[in-house]
């Protein structure tokens, strides 16, 4: 069981990294990865995240949406009730939640944290990464506790991503870009270079 | 009249508002090749040192020789000993060519017949990259103002080096002419980049074309041979398969198949020797790698696996097979894409090792590991030096503040 565990989790960090090898996640990828630090604290915003949302919309699915999943509540005819066609609606709803859950209770216990994530707290509730690792736990199907490491390995393969293009992109202020390229144009182009680095990985059977 | 005297007549042509001003990236080129350049430090920080990136450059060059000149000698060599073993001769103006110089009879035995085979397949490729290369190099060195740099020298080698005998020469044309603009040139030249251009045209091309390069067969100018490569028959059949077919010291003196430049750990290991002991290779990554690699291997060897007979592989096979030592003295060491800290550069290093024989051992999809980890590492090199930093900054506050 702890080897299944494992390898999931290494699947999601470097395997199937979320960033590298989905591009998801993209807009703040490329956003806020000018500054390591700044990078560092969103990563780890991510990290927690994700290790929440992900399970909790692994109860919501399994013990609402899916086809059957109501028939705990003993309601007549529950056996045929389908209700994923809600998944996204309902998944997004809980993230955003949660995400100003997490907020509120930061603020108030622990406020240096709270000022190191600044605003990338409630920009992670548009994060494609995030409703994107919630659409992959429905679509492979995760138990509850495969779906808490897969939310903890798919942030921190983000965060490890986003540290490193930032760790790139400071050492890159002193290069020498064609003008046309300056700014996204390059990023882009570092990116694609790194999910090249990546594809190392591709093809593992774990 | 010396060569100078010719130099300085032509210089002010090449000045602003001479004749040929848009070629003086070019003639810089050419006056610091016989010349060390006249400028010198004139802010308060002084280096002083003869040495400067060209002559580094060349040297890191020479250095690639007992590699080339050994590679050739073995790409014929395969191929004569395929062909002695009733494999048709490969047809075409390379054959022609080798006729030319009295080599038709392909003997293996034959150390002249060898080598012109082996030439007649690696300097058509030499001269694509370098043509091609040097093309894209001058154009954006003209373009944009920047020096033509011999970095493109080291570039140039260690591509074509990397590349199997067989492969077309319109492939070679494509890879280092990514290799150069996306890996270097968009990022504005030499010292720039982050990635080493060499390796990352040899990828684009390791991904786009698999069925030319990928490793899983061997490359040998030969009609109609094919087999396996010494890592994937040991990924496949196990070590007794492999030791059956090459002992140790046929691989480290390199006398098995595989891309031109990778084969001889022996003659990877003289030009090695020389940077290593010149300072201009880091003594650090290449021991780095090194410990990563045998640690990794150990660690793999003692966990053991039933079914997966890489595991079993020890690490001074490691060490001989595949492109491990070509990556490690040539590529790893590249002073622009791996860490600048000391520190650094022992995880960089060690980095590179664990990734190649991971990707080697437990990676089905890619028989050799070497080339995209040196890139996989090369990705985390400033986030390592950004570390080693801090911790600096740090321990001394501590002493100090």
């Amino acid at each position: 069981m702890l080897e299944h565990f494992i390898s999931l989790f290494v699947k999601a960090v470097f395997v199937e990294n979320m960033a590298l090898a989905f591009f998801l996640g993209m807009c703040t990828f490329l956003a806020v990865s000018k500054k390591l630090q700044a990078a560092i604290g969103l990563g780890v915003a991510v990290v927690v995240v994700l290790a929440i949302t992900v399970p909790v919309n692994n109860l919501i699915f399994n013990l609402l949406l899916r086809e059957g999943a109501l028939s705990w509540t003993g309601i007549e005819g529950a056996d045929s009730i389908d209700l994923s066609f809600l998944g996204y609606l309902s998944y997004i709803g809980v993230i955003a939640a949660i995400v100003q859950i997490l907020e509120m209770f930061l603020d108030k216990f622990v406020p240096a944290l709270y000022n190191a994530l600044g605003v990338f707290l409630p920009l992670i509730t548009v994060n494609c990464a995030i409703m994107g690792a919630s659409l992959f736990m429905v679509e492979r199907d995760y138990t509850f506790g495969e779906s808490l490491v897969y939310g903890i390995g798919a942030g921190v393969g983000w965060a490890l991503a986003i540290v490193a293009l930032a760790g790139i992109r400071e050492k890159l202020k002193y290069s020498d870009v064609p003008v046309g390229l300056q700014g996204l144009g390059i990023t882009f182009i570092t990116v694609g270079l790194m999910s090249l680095g990546f594809m190392s990985f591709s093809g593992v059977q774990l | 009249m010396g060569i100078r005297q010719i130099l300085d007549n032509m210089e002010p042509h090449f000045h602003k508002g001479g004749k040929y001003e848009k070629w003086y990236a070019l003639f810089e080129a050419v006056d610091t090749i016989f010349y060390t350049p006249p400028s010198v430090t004139r802010t308060t920080a002084h280096v002083r040192d003869g040495i400067d990136l060209k002559r580094i450059m060349i040297t890191v060059w020479f250095c690639t020789f007992p590699a080339m000149f050994f590679g050739m000698w073995n790409t014929g060599y395969q191929a004569n000993l395929a062909i002695a073993d009733g494999y048709g001769v490969m047809e075409g103006w390379r054959e022609s060519l080798i006729a030319l110089f009295g080599a038709a009879s392909h003997d293996p035995n034959s150390g002249w017949d060898n080598f012109v085979l082996g030439a007649a397949y690696f300097l058509p490729i030499y001269l694509v990259t370098f043509v091609v290369g040097g093309f894209w190099e001058v154009l954006f060195a003209m373009r944009r103002g920047h020096e033509v740099n011999e970095g493109f020298f080291v570039t140039s080698v260690l591509f074509a080096l990397t590349l199997p005998s067989t492969i077309p020469l319109w492939q070679v044309a494509l890879g280092i002419s990514f290799g150069v603009i996306i890996g270097k040139e968009v990022f504005g030249g030499t010292g720039k980049n982050f990635l080493n251009p060499a390796l990352t045209g040899r990828a684009f091309l390791y991904f786009a074309y698999p069925a030319q390069i990928s490793g899983d067969s061997v490359w040998v100018a030969a009609d109609g041979y094919t087999g396996a490569t010494a890592l994937s028959s040991a990924y496949q059949d196990g070590m007794s398969a492999l030791t059956q077919h090459y002992s140790w010291w046929d691989a480290f003196v390199g006398t098995i198949p595989g891309s031109m430049g990778e084969v001889s750990t022996l003659a990877i290991l003289i030009g090695g020797a020389v940077l290593l002991v010149m300072g201009i290779a880091s003594w650090r990554i290449v021991s780095g790698v090194f410990l990563g690699m045998a640690a990794t291997a150990l660690l793999f060897n003692a966990i053991g696996s039933e079914t997966n007979a890489m595991f079993a592989m020890p690490f001074y096979w490691h060490l001989v097979l595949g492109g491990f030592a070509f990556g490690m003295i040539f590529m790893a060491t590249d002073p622009v894409s791996a860490s600048m800290t000391n520190t650094g550069k022992w995880f960089f290093g060690a980095l590179i090792g664990i990734m190649t024989v991971l990707i080697r051992v437990v990676n089905p999809a890619f028989p050799e590991g070497i080339m995209l980890a040196i890139l996989f590492a090369n990705l985390f090199a400033p986030l390592i030096d950004h570390f080693v930093v801090e911790a600096n900054i740090k321990r001394r506050m501590q002493r100090n503040g």
